[in-house]
């Protein structure tokens, strides 16, 4: 089993080879994410019910929430790929870290935007110091020291592994970071915002909900495929193979 | 093992006292920035107590964040960085020698100073010992997590922006924690909880922080 | 069904402007996430042609 897994591993980290394998797989995976994304949003747009205490404002919910978990699951990806890099000195881990900044800071931006866009109207500010506002800030300032690190550095093999140390860094600190300001948070206001609280969802809102998170996890795999694919051919631009690639793709 | 602690230390202090003068000037930052703010937000004593636990630290973090970037330039720039590394030496003992010194070089003095500025802000008496007491124990660990973040920019010829903009968002926990304890003793709450959890971060990160410094070191000096 | 008629669906009980906003903000950073790969791909293109005929001139 452990042979069959390390024969398994070793395959899918030669650029060579990810990249030919994962070309049906970024086809199918971005496909059905498009399908069950577009169903979750038209059925949370215009069918799901309307909520008793926000009204419609909180059909929001069906790309914050999404947005949110995945820029978390993001960074821990990122966190993951550095440290396989640095272990085991994998290139293509390294590839995967540094295409999934730009992926995670967009969803951490989006969170937090349509965050700011929700709290208008629910609780009549557009920025509240809520713990996991606060959170979500702190982990766009963290995805930009990362796309920063990957700037500054005139070699990207140094860039790759002085982000992946980073990244370690700042996934260690993240439980401690959400504690540290769920205590500053619970110092200084008193409860008022605890109906953000997950209260229990209506089925008929948790669906598309559920859905919309499915479509926004696969539509992260496939573009993560689709990036690293290119990440591999700039970087990999002195093998044979890769010029004949690049070659291809004005064809297209 | 004492002996390389020792001979590191000391070959530290006296390079710090030799370029004394760049010493001064996160102290002076301290100062300035810290007189600032009754100018730019209220001369109202009462509203400057409430506040002023919150200046101090940010002001500190800052002020001490101005000097990270010369911990290991000047070794880098000499090339004195990459025989540490080649040397038999264990070199997270010289790393760690490095940053306890950079603690007491920085930290330690604004510490001192605190209290100075904290007469200025109408920070009460009896808080004065614990802000003291946490502004310790955060410029250490802010020592210790800077000096991963040093490591990585030492290579860069423009770090010093670089280096704030990498460190600044893992450490909000450091500057929540001691801002908290401050603000409990002056609202009258109990503080040593979050003075224990600033002890207990800055173990952690006294745990982590040199073998991942080494770590980024090699990719600054090798690459 | 929530919405009687398209007008109704628009105005969103008033919320419009914010539900808009939002899924306006979000297709705009997902829209800008499908087409960087294709720009990318195309500036490698770019890349390559130049450098081909460097090499040949």
């Amino acid at each position: 089993m452990w042979q069959l897994f390390v024969r398994w591993f070793h395959k899918w980290s030669s650029p060579k080879w990810f990249y030919e394998m994962s070309k049906p797989w970024s086809f199918w995976l971005g496909w059905a994410a498009l399908l069950i994304t577009t169903t979750a949003i038209i059925w949370g747009l215009g069918f799901a019910p309307v909520e008793r205490l926000q009204g419609n404002s909180y059909r929001i919910i069906f790309i914050h929430v999404p947005s949110a978990f995945l820029s978390e699951a993001i960074y821990v990806t990122i966190a993951i790929a550095g440290a396989i890099g640095l272990i085991w000195r994998i290139k293509l881990a390294y590839y995967v870290a540094k295409i999934c900044v730009p992926l995670g800071m967009s969803m951490a931006f989006l969170a937090l935007a349509t965050g700011a866009i929700w709290g208008k109207p629910t609780w009549g500010h557009w920025w509240v110091w809520d713990m996991r506002i606060t959170s979500m800030l702190i982990l766009l300032l963290l995805y930009i020291g990362l796309w920063a690190l990957h700037n500054a550095m005139e070699r990207p093999e140094s860039g790759d592994r002085a982000a992946a140390i980073l990244a370690l860094v700042g996934v260690v600190n993240i439980p401690v970071i959400k504690f540290s300001v769920n205590l500053v948070t619970t110092l200084h206001q008193p409860a008022t915002l605890k109906f953000t609280e997950k209260a229990p969802m209506h089925i008929s809102m948790l669906i598309p909900l559920l859905l919309s998170i499915l479509g926004f996890y696969l539509a992260f795999l496939a573009l993560m495929l689709v990036r690293s694919r290119i990440e591999i051919l700039r970087r990999e631009r002195k093998a044979k193979w890769v010029q004949q690639e690049i070659e291809q793709l004005g064809n297209r | 093992m004492i002996k390389l602690v020792q001979h590191t230390l000391q070959r530290e202090l006296t390079l710090a006292y030799r370029r004394r003068a760049d010493l001064l000037n996160p102290l002076f930052f301290f100062v300035l920035v810290v007189s600032l703010f009754p100018m730019g937000i209220t001369t109202d004593l009462d509203k400057l107590t409430e506040m002023s636990g919150g200046v101090l630290w940010v002001c500190a973090l800052l002020a001490s964040l101005l000097s990270l970037d010369l911990m290991f330039r000047n070794d880098f720039e000499d090339g004195s960085l990459e025989q540490m590394l080649l040397s038999s030496a264990p070199p997270q003992v010289i790393v760690l020698c490095k940053i306890f010194c950079h603690w007491l070089v920085t930290g330690v003095p604004l510490t001192l100073l605190s209290p100075l500025l904290s007469i200025m802000l109408a920070l009460p008496g009896h808080a004065l010992p614990v802000l003291m007491a946490s502004l310790l124990l955060g410029t250490f660990s802010l020592s210790l997590i800077g000096s991963i973040g040093a490591a990585l920019t030492v290579g860069l010829r423009k770090g010093g922006l670089l280096l704030t903009i990498l460190i600044m968002p893992v450490l909000v926990p450091v500057l929540i924690f001691g801002t908290s304890t401050v603000q409990a003793i002056v609202l009258g709450l109990a503080w040593p909880g979050y003075l224990a959890f600033l002890g207990a971060f800055t173990a952690g990160a006294f745990a982590l922080a040199p073998w991942l410094t080494v770590a980024a070191l090699k990719v600054s000096v090798c690459d | 069904m929530p919405f009687e008629n398209i007008s109704e669906f628009i105005a969103m009980g008033g919320h419009g402007l914010y539900v808009w906003l939002s899924y306006a903000i979000a297709a705009v950073v997902i829209g800008y996430n499908l087409i960087s790969p294709r720009m990318a791909k195309k500036q490698l293109y770019k890349e390559h042609q130049r450098k081909l005929r460097r090499e040949q001139s």
